[in-house]
């Protein structure tokens, strides 16, 4: 097997050849597209996506969906939102701590439900998706966390630092996406997750603990969208209990799809799980460059996760044609 | 979400009722929003409450999860069930309320559409109370952007949604503005551009306008949600000197990006006095000391005589209010 054919098997070839192959397109309509300042706003732009993404890579990969991530978004977001504003003393940092307290809380319940009664995932986190969000609206009384209570610290992180002027926030994720792999990849626990969804009952067997490993994958689900949350109030300024969430398990499942982690359980990689997600990010920000009219944008957007798809699934099977025809 | 909503609402209620427990049977007014948790209607709902408290009825505030087009009909059925003498309603479609309304009616509650009005469906509805004559808008903004950037240059306008009724008015009332009066001559709208109300899509499309007129100067955002993510861009692009945003705007929200200096001004009226408005006219009709017809007119407390319109409109303000450093601190809404 030559290293060609190699690099061509591996699922994140094809999503990467997507992504050039998409930017030099919109790049020869709209020259704009190929600069620093349009880089910018991709990466401002996929950040909550991508830290779902991590957790929901992970929990794809134990052979569950976690579909309660934008309410737990909304719900930690919102808890954080309320401290600021009726607690303006605290030292604004812990806000970290609680949005991701609870949201490791809030994906912890949804590993009790699912592992101690045995229901499956899919249907206790649609349950979840719902009840956080009714929460999220209870706890607020449906009012909005405004701008003036989101501390100016905070909001300052989606927008710059003190290096070179890139936001803390780009930093952020990809100090999250090297830690997810290292955690996946070098990790005891992580390479349980795989074992587990590979294959179930051999992971049992082989003395996993299935249970521990599925709360794990939803705490860290959870407690990922908790982090979002709080980098939601930073990235828009505001938390709003409709709104702030609504529809990011949608963006977070399909960029984790297209990256290449299958639904079946066992199979993901984090640089897969990043490149779908920057694909989603270029799409999303060409698609109004190009001048296309909200109208359309929607059914474009999702012809584009179906067809990156199907061109993903082509490039595979013809590189292991090529090999099975050497071999 | 309707219990919850009824629930919340009941807290409300009952703290109406014990602060008018001295009144027999309290008038019972309700007022359902377009959709819960949207800070607009938070002003709207505290000239009810404030003006029930006054004239002693009984208030509560209910809205669906989500401003779809039938998503308010099982309040409404809710409401007619409750008994209430008054239903307010700011209406997520021209249409599809149509039968539901008619019920109301037919019980002898009267239906008031506020914020909002039934266009082209006015017979399914006892009177509407807007905030503004709505044609002044367009004119309006098009005056404050060119006051902005002394009457020259490309602008654009970040719209909502597409088929969003109210701004669709608007966007055609800026055009024609534009194009008819000389003294708008070298403004030239380049682009129009929907962010939906989301804070990332508006983003995008503000940034994809940046990008495709490099020598805009002017940005005009008539949605509340549009112009806070415009000027955010502005403000984190830093380039507040050279692109313009103004729009329709609430102070609570553009507060900072006023004191910031990234937004010098921007419109709206006050959604408090069409609570409050309601309130006077529908108590009015009720114990008949305000006829319901067009033509009449009524003095209601700090708003003066309001004059009913044809097909029954009142209007709490004749021009649009403009907010700016010097006056943006006296507005809590």
């Amino acid at each position: 097997m030559n290293t060609i054919s190699k690099i061509f098997l591996r699922r994140e070839a094809g999503i990467f050849v997507m992504i050039v192959l998409f930017c030099l397109a919109v790049g020869a309509f709209k020259p704009q597209f190929l600069t620093l300042q349009s880089l910018r706003i991709v990466l401002l732009l996929v950040p909550l996506i991508l830290i779902g993404a991590m957790g929901q890579m992970l929990v794809l990969v134990a052979r569950h969906v976690d579909l309660s991530i934008g309410s737990t978004l909304g719900f930690s977001a919102m808890v954080v939102g309320m401290m600021f504003k009726y607690y303006p003393e605290i030292w604004w940092p812990l806000g970290f701590l609680v949005a991701i307290g609870v949201g490791a809380g809030l994906g912890l319940f949804n590993g009790f439900l699912i592992t101690l009664f045995r229901l499956p995932a899919i249907i206790v986190t649609l349950g979840t998706l719902n009840l956080y969000r009714g929460l999220t609206y209870i706890i607020s009384n449906a009012k909005q966390i405004d701008r003036q209570y989101v501390p100016s610290e905070l909001k300052a992180m989606s927008q710059t630092s003190p290096i070179f002027g890139i936001p803390w926030i780009i930093f952020m994720i990809i100090a999250i996406a090297l830690l997810t792999y290292w955690f996946a990849m070098h990790t005891r626990v992580g390479r349980q997750i795989f074992a587990l969804g590979s294959n179930p009952v051999a992971a049992q067997l082989r003395g996993i603990n299935v249970s521990k490993i599925t709360l794990l994958v939803f705490a860290l689900s959870g407690a990922l969208a908790g982090l979002a949350g709080i980098m939601y109030a930073s990235r828009w300024g505001f938390v709003n209990p409709s709104n702030t969430g609504s529809g990011f398990e949608f963006q977070v499942i399909a960029a984790v799809v297209i990256g290449g982690v299958s639904i079946n359980g066992g199979v993901g990689t984090v640089l897969g799980t990043v490149l779908g997600v920057l694909l989603l990010g270029c799409v999303s920000s060409a698609l109004p460059l190009l001048g296309i009219p909200g109208t359309t944008q929607n059914a474009i957007y999702g012809a584009v996760i179906i067809i990156a798809l199907l061109i993903d699934r082509g490039v595979r099977q013809r590189a292991i044609k090529t090999i099975s025809a050497k071999a | 979400m309707l219990k919850k909503s009824i629930l919340i609402g009941l807290a409300f209620g009952l703290a109406t009722i014990v602060t008018g427990a001295f009144a027999q049977d309290p008038i019972k007014i309700v007022y359902i929003g377009k959709n819960t948790g949207n800070p607009y209607f938070d002003s709207i709902t505290g000239g009810f409450e404030d003006a029930c408290q006054v004239k002693g009825c009984d208030f509560l505030f209910v809205a669906p999860p989500t401003a779809e087009a039938t998503s308010q009909i099982p309040f409404i059925e809710a409401q007619i069930q409750r008994g209430v003498n008054v239903i307010g309603i700011a209406p997520n479609s021209p249409d599809a309320l149509n039968q539901v309304l008619d019920e109301a009616r037919a019980k002898g509650i009267l239906v008031l559409t506020v914020n909002g009005d039934l266009v082209g469906n006015e017979s399914h509805r006892d009177a509407t109370i807007l905030p503004v004559d709505f044609t002044k808008t367009g004119p309006n903004q098009v005056e404050l952007m060119g006051s902005m950037i002394n009457y020259e240059g490309d602008i654009a306008i970040l719209s909502a949604t597409t088929e969003a009724p109210d701004q669709n008015t608007w966007i055609a009332a800026m055009k024609d503005t534009l194009a008819n009066n000389p003294k708008y001559a070298n403004m030239h709208l380049v682009a129009t551009v929907y962010g939906d109300d989301q804070p990332e899509k508006s983003t995008t499309e503000m940034e994809a306008l940046l990008a495709n007129y490099p020598d805009l100067v002017g940005v005009i955002a008539p949605t509340t949600v549009g112009i806070a993510a415009a000027a955010q861009v502005v403000q984190s692009r830093m380039i507040a000197d050279k692109v313009h945003v103004t729009g329709l705007g609430l102070p609570s929200e553009m507060r900072d990006f006023v004191k910031d200096g990234t937004v010098s001004a921007f419109q709206l009226w006050s959604p408090y006095n069409e609570g409050w408005l309601a309130v006077h006219f529908a108590l009015g009709v009720l114990d008949g000391s305000i006829k319901n017809e067009v033509g009449g007119t009524f003095e209601v407390p700090n708003l003066g005589t309001i004059t009913i319109n044809d097909l029954n409109a009142m209007n709490t303000q004749a021009e649009l209010t403009t907010f700016d450093i010097n006056n943006i601190d006296d507005f809590n809404f």
